[in-house]
């Protein structure tokens, strides 16, 4: 990305003023967090007089932070594993023979469920993972992973079919089965998507509220969203543990995202373009 | 060859059969639901034929879900593109700083849409209030999400604030797959900005234009934890989404089958929109 011709300053401080309507919710949630109730109520706007740190510990054991943390940390890794294996091996079936009619329909058959809203799924399939024995973790990332399935394999399948076949060719050539040709050479070369798609399944994993809502009801299995909408239902008016709890639960996304935002950006852009 | 074949079979028998099992299956269990009297929770129903869609149309809370999404999505969508498309503009423009600005617009997608709403919740009961007094309003200076008439504009404010930044990263992507030199020529001829925009600029973009309008709609058309974390669909019903009043209304009040008709009148719906806009706007594209 060359920067054509000098700076536009003009457009330079428009864009700078913009990231305040962005960054003022967030520095008012930081500065919330670290107050005590006095500062709450004198200054507003201001930073805290006295820096309460304790308000971070005192959310930590309120919202047994660590073992939602825990919970959330295995459901968005295990889905994100899960649905790299599952999504791209069928991504690749389909583009490799999209001139076949069973491999055609089966891709306009996952792609349709890109318009069906969760709700109408939503009733029957609270029924079918108790009657199952699925109200755990391992349930949720399962339905995390046929979920993501519509729009990741229309992502991959795009990508797949403009990777030249000359040399899975000449793999073949050589003796390589299917499966060897896929995990070898095509798994491989797929790196690039595989970054986007598990970027992008682990951020929606992760801030997910609605599924662990109606699927989970043990608390010792409650994810970081949904122990926010308990905490915010038994103490709304300590505005500053609760700030703080929010911060806890978006604290390691923000962290991975301040290391590798420039690998973030680039890979949803890819994902889109695709 | 044949061997070859079957292979391929094999590599999408763990996604298709998850994939049924998960998703196909319980659709079409939703769909014979709504054909049933079931509360959800009993072991007895009955089938009744079409009266849960009899009854939907006749329904004032339904009326009311359908009037406030439909309000909010439009709006949403609107300001989501027509602002993303601006700061994606600047963004791509010659500025300082640019990669730093990026991450920082990118920065409200990788948030909660949960947490985001209580923090806005907060800012709009215990903060905006104060500027809204200085500006001598009383309609701004008291909590506009408790406002009948209103909450509907806080809530649309909140999901613009966090819709921006992956429709903007869209753009953006678009903007860049644009050659240079074609600016270049127009500059030579003398074309000014706003000729350039609408000649070059828009109709290269056309595509990105397609995805992110329909991707918009979409997300505002299901929302449910934002308005699980501003109003909870108040003040009265004023802020009720289709999917709050299908989840509320399924689990809690046990309409399981009731409902069950209204999620398939839900996905009627929305496959329709989407239909309606991906034909629309793809002939905007090829017209160009």
């Amino acid at each position: 990305m060359k920067v054509r011709g000098k700076t536009n300053w003009t457009v330079t401080i428009f864009i700078a003023l913009g990231t305040l309507f962005i960054l003022f919710p967030l520095y008012m949630a930081i500065t919330i967090s670290l107050k005590n109730q006095q500062d709450m109520l004198t200054s507003v706007f201001g930073l805290p007089t006295h820096w309460r740190f304790e308000n971070f510990t005192e959310a930590i054991r309120m919202t047994n932070f660590f073992r939602a943390f825990g919970n959330s940390a295995f459901v968005t890794l295990a889905t994100a594993v899960l649905t790299l294996l599952t999504n791209s091996l069928v991504a690749y079936a389909i583009a490799r023979n999209m001139n076949h009619k069973f491999f055609k329909g089966l891709y306009f058959y996952f792609i349709s469920a890109m318009f069906i809203p969760f709700p109408i799924i939503m009733l029957p399939i609270v029924k079918l993972t108790s009657a199952m024995g699925m109200t755990n973790l391992v349930g949720l990332t399962i339905l995390h992973t046929v979920y993501g399935l519509a729009f990741n394999v229309f992502v991959y399948v795009g990508y797949i079919r403009s990777i030249p076949t000359a040399l899975e060719e000449a793999a073949r050539v050589d003796g390589a089965s299917t499966w060897g040709t896929f995990w070898r050479i095509i798994f491989p070369l797929m790196m690039p998507i595989n970054a986007t798609v598990g970027i992008l399944i682990c951020l929606s994993t992760y801030n997910d509220f609605l599924l662990p809502l109606v699927i989970i009801s043990d608390q010792s299995m409650y994810t970081l969203p949904l122990v926010q909408y308990i905490f915010q239902g038994q103490f709304n008016t300590e505005f500053n543990l609760a700030f703080a709890s929010y911060l806890l639960a978006m604290l390691p996304m923000i962290l991975v995202y301040v290391f590798a935002q420039k690998w973030i950006i680039n890979g949803v852009t890819q994902g889109a373009v695709k | 060859m044949a061997r070859r074949r079957a292979a391929f079979y094999w590599m999408t028998i763990p996604a298709v059969v998850l994939f049924f099992l998960f998703h196909t299956f319980p659709a079409l269990q939703g769909v014979y639901y709504s054909f049933t009297n079931w509360n959800g929770f009993g072991d007895h129903y009955d089938f009744i034929g079409f009266k849960n869609y009899y009854y939907l149309f006749q329904d004032s809370n339904v009326w009311n879900a359908y009037g406030f999404t439909f309000k909010f999505a439009v709006v949403a969508t609107i300001f989501i593109n027509l602002i993303s498309l601006l700061i994606a503009l600047g963004l791509n423009a010659s500025i300082k700083a640019r990669n730093f600005f990026r991450a920082v617009y990118f920065l409200p997608n990788i948030l909660s849409v949960l947490i985001v709403g209580y923090i806005f919740n907060y800012l709009f009961s215990n903060v905006f209030p104060i500027w809204g007094a200085h500006l001598g309003s009383d309609t701004l200076a008291g909590n506009i999400l408790g406002n009948e008439k209103f909450a509907w504009l806080g809530v649309s404010f909140v999901a613009v604030w966090q819709g921006i930044a992956f429709n903007t990263i869209l753009y953006l992507s678009g903007l860049q797959t644009i050659p240079t030199d074609i600016y270049e020529a127009s500059n030579l001829d003398g074309a000014s900005k706003w000729q350039e925009f609408w000649k070059i600029t828009f109709p290269m973009i056309a595509p990105f234009f397609t995805i992110n309008m329909v991707l918009a709609m979409k997300n505002s058309l299901m929302v449910f934890d934002l308005i699980v974390a501003l109003t909870n669909g108040g003040p009265g019903r004023a802020t009720q989404s289709i999917s709050h009043l299908i989840y509320t209304g399924g689990f809690e009040g046990g309409e399981f089958a009731y409902q069950s008709a209204n999620s398939v009148i839900y996905f009627i719906v929305i496959a329709l929109i989407s239909i309606i806009q991906i034909r629309f706007l793809q002939r905007r594209e090829t017209d160009m």
